[in-house]
């Protein structure tokens, strides 16, 4: 050090006891302020070289120059605090008012202010209940970013080809992720090996995940489908590495797909929120990344067996359906052979109707033939046909002047005086018979008729006219005969004739009408009349 | 599931396709086939196809082998190589 010259007073200064009684003024050194000063600022700061000092943040500032300021208090004192640039950017925490914190570093003087202060070096929340604050504060934080949106959650590769696993490369959790997945799905696993604890374990974790989502498709490493950041359980100061929110900011970024499995189920930190998957545990996470190989493969073989026995199916029914269809088909052979049977037939049936046909055409033109007759022939004919003619006249003739004698002698039998002689005889007998009966019957008749004829004979004796007369009436009678019944027919002077019973008077109307009178006078002379008559009355 | 939509036409798509869509479109086909839909033509093609997308699930399965590496943390860059990972 510069101030090498003022080595030897601090080393007296250390002792003050030793000499204060006896050196009392005039042996005391004399310091000038700006060595006691760097005096105070050695002893300060080789003594107080690495310090943890718990207190409560007051007043924290970033000055412009990235250098942060604040103060450490507790009830009754106060402490400043600076936190360098450099040291400022990888706390952990970032310094806030009231946060109770445990910060380490070294004490050291600022001579020109007469002010000693603690210079910085790693910050961490004192308490659970501190932790959880800032937890939640960054929670909230990141949430709404829309870090922890589902949207953002990318679906995982169902058969990955290659793991990246992120977690310490000793101890249980890794173990069990490769135990897990050699027991499901042997597949080729990455390991990035990390701190998963203290201060170096956010970097480290950060920088893994970048650094499997910076490898190349065709790298000589080969990158992951799949991502799991792991570790095994702890206190929430032990797991604080996946609060960080460096760590959590990594996961959101990463492009491939990551599972996060830290502490156990209970434990959730802030990568669980961030990344595609969360397990409860490193081995779930196995066992989410892979499935199980022999059930993929049960899967597959039963698979192979229903796709065999489908086909076989169809084409079982589609043979039986095709033999169905062939029997309404019938045998083509048998359909061929029939139909050259039916040629045949046709053909001999062709043959025949052709063999007929000329068979006949040859027999029509034979007896075409057989009729043309020759003309010497046809004379001969006509000869025989002229004198044929002549035979059948001559004996038509005969035949029927045969038939007519026939005819006549048949008569002639028929005509025999016999018959008539009987007709005669019988008739005689009958005429002879009927005159007996016609006289009986018109002697009887005439009897008969005389008989009644002298009856009416004698009741028109009784009754005639002539009896009346008798009786004294007169018949008066014109010059005719005509007997006058009316007055009105005698007119006057005609001469009239009167019959009496015993002979006729001629007499001649005297008047036309007072004759009346005097004509009346006979009718009272018919009163006798009428009393003789009784009985005979009903004749007139 | 990147590598999932290879395609449902032709047979050389099947090398391109992940495991999970081959499975996929194989228990389609399955399905479809029980179900007696389709021609015949169809139904064999089906089969076909059926066949080549179990082969190839099959061979997707054979290859699965375990290896663990361990990457070997460069100072700066990407990591370029891996050693292997001792439990």
């Amino acid at each position: 050090m510069e101030d090498s010259p003022f080595a030897p007073p601090p080393t007296d200064a250390r002792d003050p006891s030793e000499g204060q009684p006896n050196n009392a003024p005039g042996n005391l050194p004399e310091y000038s302020v700006s060595e006691i000063s760097q005096a105070l600022k050695r002893t300060v700061e080789s003594t107080f070289d690495r310090v943890r000092v718990r207190g409560e943040i007051s007043r924290p500032t970033r000055a412009a120059s990235g250098h942060v300021y604040l103060t450490l208090k507790d009830d009754k004192s106060v402490l400043d605090g600076i936190c360098w640039r450099g040291q400022a950017q990888r706390l952990s925490i970032q310094p806030e008012e009231g946060m109770e914190v445990i910060c380490v570093g070294k004490l050291t003087t600022y001579p020109g202010r007469s002010k000693y202060q603690i210079v910085i070096e790693s910050m961490e929340l004192a308490g659970e209940g501190a932790l959880l604050k800032l937890l939640e504060e960054r929670k909230r934080r990141l949430a709404a970013e829309g870090l922890f949106d589902d949207a953002r959650k990318r679906p995982l590769p169902y058969l990955p080809k290659v793991i990246g696993v992120v977690t310490s490369p000793t101890g249980a959790v890794i173990r069990d992720i490769l135990h897990r997945l050699v027991d499901r799905y042997p597949v080729h696993v990455l390991v990035w090996p990390v701190l998963v604890q203290g201060e170096a374990a956010k970097d480290q974790v950060s920088a893994a995940i970048r650094g499997f989502n910076a490898l190349g498709n065709d790298g000589p490493v080969p990158r992951p489908d799949l991502l799991i950041v792991a570790r095994g359980g702890g206190s929430l100061e032990d797991l604080w590495t996946f609060n960080e929110e460096e760590v959590a900011r990594a996961a959101a970024e990463s492009e491939i797909p990551l599972i996060s499995a830290v502490g156990h189920e209970t434990d959730t930190t802030l990568i669980d929120f961030v990344s595609d998957r969360r397990a409860p545990t490193p081995t779930a996470a196995a066992e989410i990344a892979v499935p199980v190989r022999a059930d993929l493969i049960a899967r597959v073989m039963e698979n192979e067996t229903r796709l065999f026995h489908a086909v076989t199916r169809r084409l079982g029914e589609a043979g039986t359906h095709l033999t169905g269809l062939a029997r309404g088909l019938g045998d083509p052979r048998q359909l061929i052979e029939s139909r050259a049977q039916a040629v045949d037939y046709a053909w001999s049936a062709i043959g025949g109707a052709i063999d007929r046909r000329v068979e006949r055409l040859g027999l029509h033109l034979t007896g075409m033939a057989g009729r043309l007759v020759s003309p010497a022939q046809q004379i001969e004919r006509f000869g025989d046909r002229v004198k044929s003619a002549t035979e059948r006249l001559g004996i038509a003739g005969q035949t029927r002047l045969r038939r007519a004698e026939e005819h006549l002698a048949h008569l002639g039998t028929r005509l025999s005086p016999l018959r008539i002689d009987r007709a005669i005889t019988d008739g005689a007998r009958e005429a002879d018979r009927l005159g007996h009966a016609l006289d009986a019957s018109a002697t009887r008749r005439i009897d008969d008729l005389t008989a009644r004829l002298s009856a009416l004979d004698r009741v028109l004796e009784s009754n005639s006219f002539e009896r009346t007369l008798e009786r004294g009436f007169v018949l008066v009678r014109d010059a005719d005969g005509t007997p006058i019944t009316q007055a009105a027919n005698a007119v006057a002077g005609q001469t009239v004739g009167l019959r009496f019973q015993d002979g006729e008077r001629a007499a001649v109307i005297d008047g036309e009408g007072s004759g009346g009178k005097p004509k009346a006078k006979p009718k009272p002379k018919e009163k006798p009349k009428a009393k003789p008559a009784t009985g005979q009355e009903s004749l007139f | 599931m990147s590598d999932n939509d290879g395609g449902k036409n032709g047979g050389n798509d099947i090398e391109s396709l992940g495991f999970e869509a081959a499975l996929q479109e194989l228990e389609g086909i399955v399905e479809r086939l029980e179900q007696g839909q389709g021609s015949l033509d169809d139904a064999i093609a089906a089969y076909e196809r059926g066949a080549a997308l179990k082969q190839h699930c099959q061979k997707k399965l054979d290859e699965a082998r375990m290896k663990v590496e361990r990457i070997r943390v460069p100072e700066a860059g990407a990591p370029s190589e891996t050693e292997a990972f001792d439990t």
